[in-house]
């Protein structure tokens, strides 16, 4: 079966810095990806410019391909039947999404005026029942509020039923729920899964919060520093993390349940695009690494059946487990 | 048990808040009644969605604020009155650490400087032992003299928190409070940070509150927790049991959203309806409107926080007695 989104070779440079280096993404009809890593390692980036959201001194090169098709230097025309009808996009800071001087129906019709053939009544009956379905209790009296009449978690809300108006076959989620208190947060990541069950909507949930993709999703990337350095399906890579990277992301969680340890903290801090070690970006902080290492950067090789790492000391524990699947 | 450090028996605070330009005031009650006691050398977690009151606490515990009702006693000791000398004695053993280091560091003063400030303040030592006091505070947070002579803008988000951790040690508290001092963090620096308050502690015997919204980083830090809903505490106890069996259905809504690794989402408690708004508070229990559990009595009548057995104290009208009684099949 082909992707239904697949990225290839995705690099970005802001003013000759680079920020993503080379990123190699697929995703299948109906998925749902995690994409994790820290602040600063290009989760945001890589879906920007994969639909052409990035400034223009950006320098973006690389293939996206939507049901084969190519999005990087597509006329804006093209693009913009993609960008909300095709993928919708939530963001971590719903409040800010919304025009505060427009009612939500105006905001919801305008989405539903640009991606659907709807007209005069059905615009309307539409929108309610988009504010019905991501939970807005009285749907249609709420329509006539504006988005300071909301809070916080009903603000995303609005903003999920904004992106449902394209029936959009892909939602990008980036950080949807870090604003928002826990049990909030709950709720929200609740409805995402209905609604991606019910429309069978592809979803990739970018966050930082381990916990929240593992839960989400059915396959995660571990991006570090601009690549993706681990890729397997969720429930593997969080009983047997492969990249130390990895691993040092799972350890640095404190557990919930269970003694208390001390936490395995990674040393040091990422570093800086501009300086760049060579070989490994993760080699500085790294406890496995060895001289081999800084020589050049690894690539992502296969180790598993659906799994990819790119770590040349993976090699040890990649034996371990394809023996272990061979049994 | 040594006795408590910091002891703090019902304060409560309220604010007037004024609903549009010529709207009445109402009151909001930010923190109601809320007491705790603290013994030295151990940490006590506050933990609360936004709008618990839960910093307001910390922010009255450290007379940034005085309490309508209700009394801070530090070391025994009613704490001063502001602006007096026993007032300025007393501040130099409590510090406290805030989210944002980037917000409580001056930009334009190296960060060394900034770590001495304190000293001078408080006239503390020689100008020589001043300087070496603040090389033994940057080793102390693990950085070097050389981190000292930057800017806080060419520190990372982990350095800045540790200079803000230096600085906080340097008139050599017993008491520290920390609102959400590792939330602005990434992963793998967050534990780093969590790993130095853990290990300063103990160096320094130091008594903790620490404020957060973070279940997972309270418990790795905590001995004793208190739960914070609307204003008051709604259950309290030892930190490693009330995670493994929370009693308040609050409490255990709180660790049931709480995502965790190799578990999919099956059987959580999704509670509806939003956090309650501290100006409207709701009669009866404030918890009972988003209460799986809740019966008429929530309704009508505040529960108040009872003994339910060990150390455990839990504000609801469905949880009382030993814990033998417990309700829930989990």
């Amino acid at each position: 079966m082909s992707p239904l989104v697949s990225i290839q070779g995705l690099s970005v440079a802001f003013n000759g810095v680079p920020v993503l280096r080379g990123v190699d993404i697929a995703l299948g009809k109906g998925e749902a990806l995690g994409l994790v890593g820290e602040s600063g390692s290009g989760k945001s980036v890589t879906w920007l410019a994969a639909l052409g959201l990035l400034p223009r001194h950006a320098r973006v090169s690389g293939s996206v391909r939507l049901d084969g098709r190519e999005l990087l230097g597509a006329p804006a025309t093209e693009l913009d039947r993609v960008r909300g009808g095709r993928v919708a996009m939530i963001f971590q800071d719903p409040a800010s999404a919304l025009n505060p001087v427009l009612t939500i129906r105006k905001q919801l019709c305008e989405a539903l005026a640009l991606h659907r053939d709807l007209q005069g009544e059905a615009v309307k009956a539409e929108a309610k029942r988009l504010l019905d379905l991501v939970g807005i209790p009285d749907a249609a009296r709420r329509l006539s509020a504006y988005p300071h009449e909301f809070s916080g978690g009903q603000v995303q809300r609005i903003m999920i039923a904004m992106a449902l108006a394209g029936n959009p076959d892909v939602l990008i989620a980036d950080e949807p729920t870090t604003a928002l208190d826990a049990t909030i947060q709950a709720q929200i990541l609740e409805l995402l899964s209905t609604i991606r069950r019910e429309m069978s909507m592809a979803m990739v949930l970018i966050s930082h919060d381990l916990g929240v993709v593992a839960e989400n999703c059915d396959r995660v990337a571990v991006m570090y520093a601009g690549r993706i350095v681990e890729q397997a399906p969720s429930n593997q890579l969080f009983a047997d993390p492969v990249h130390p990277y990895a691993q040092g992301l799972i350890g640095a969680l404190p557990p919930l349940d269970g003694p208390r340890r001390r936490l395995t903290a990674i040393p040091g801090t990422v570093p800086d695009p501009a300086h760049m070690p060579g070989g490994c970006a993760f080699a500085p902080r790294c406890a496995l690494a060895e001289e081999a290492c800084g020589l050049g950067a690894p690539s992502l090789a296969p180790i598993a059946n659906d799994r990819t790492v790119a770590c040349i000391r993976a090699e040890a524990s990649r034996r371990a487990l394809l023996g272990i699947a061979a049994e | 048990m040594s006795p408590p450090l910091v002891e703090v028996s019902g304060i409560s605070r309220s604010y007037a808040m004024r609903s549009g330009m010529f709207g009445r005031s109402t009151a909001v009650h930010a923190v109601d009644g809320v007491s705790l006691a603290i013994a030295k050398g151990e940490t006590l977690g506050l933990v609360g969605e936004s709008g618990s009151g839960k910093s307001t606490t910390g922010r009255i515990v450290l007379g940034l604020e005085p309490p309508d009702r209700g009394e801070v006693r530090f070391d025994g000791k009613p704490m001063a009155t502001p602006g007096t000398a026993a007032w300025r004695a007393q501040r130099a053993r409590m510090q406290m650490i805030f989210q944002d280091p980037l917000g409580a560091l001056d930009r334009r003063l190296p960060v060394a400087t900034q770590i001495r400030e304190p000293l001078d303040i408080h006239g503390l030592g020689s100008s020589a032992e001043r300087e070496d006091r603040v090389r033994e505070l940057l080793r102390a947070v693990e950085l070097t003299p050389a981190h000292g002579a930057r800017y806080p803008g060419a520190l990372s988000g982990g350095q800045r928190q540790r200079i803000v951790l230096a600085r906080a040690l340097a008139t050599k508290p017993d008491f520290l409070v920390c609102d959400e001092p590792v939330s602005a963090l990434d992963v793998s620096i967050q534990a780093q940070v969590v790993n130095l308050l853990c290990d300063l502690q103990v160096q320094l015997s130091l008594t903790l509150l620490f404020i957060s919204h973070d279940l997972r980083v309270v418990r790795q830090i905590s001995n004793v927790v208190a739960v914070m809903y609307l204003g008051r505490i709604v259950e309290i106890g030892s930190a490693d049991d009330l995670f493994a069996r929370p009693e308040h259905p609050y409490t255990q809504a709180l660790v049931s959203a709480s995502p965790a690794p190799g578990r999919r989402s099956a059987g959580r408690i999704v509670l509806a309806g939003d956090p309650p708004n501290p100006a409207a508070r709701p009669q009866g229990c404030a918890f009972h409107p988003r209460c799986p559990r809740a019966i008429a009595r929530c309704a009508s009548e505040v529960p108040v926080l009872s003994a339910v057995g060990g150390d455990r104290q839990v504000a609801c009208h469905l949880v009382t007695g030993p814990r033998v009684e417990r309700r829930d099949a989990a």
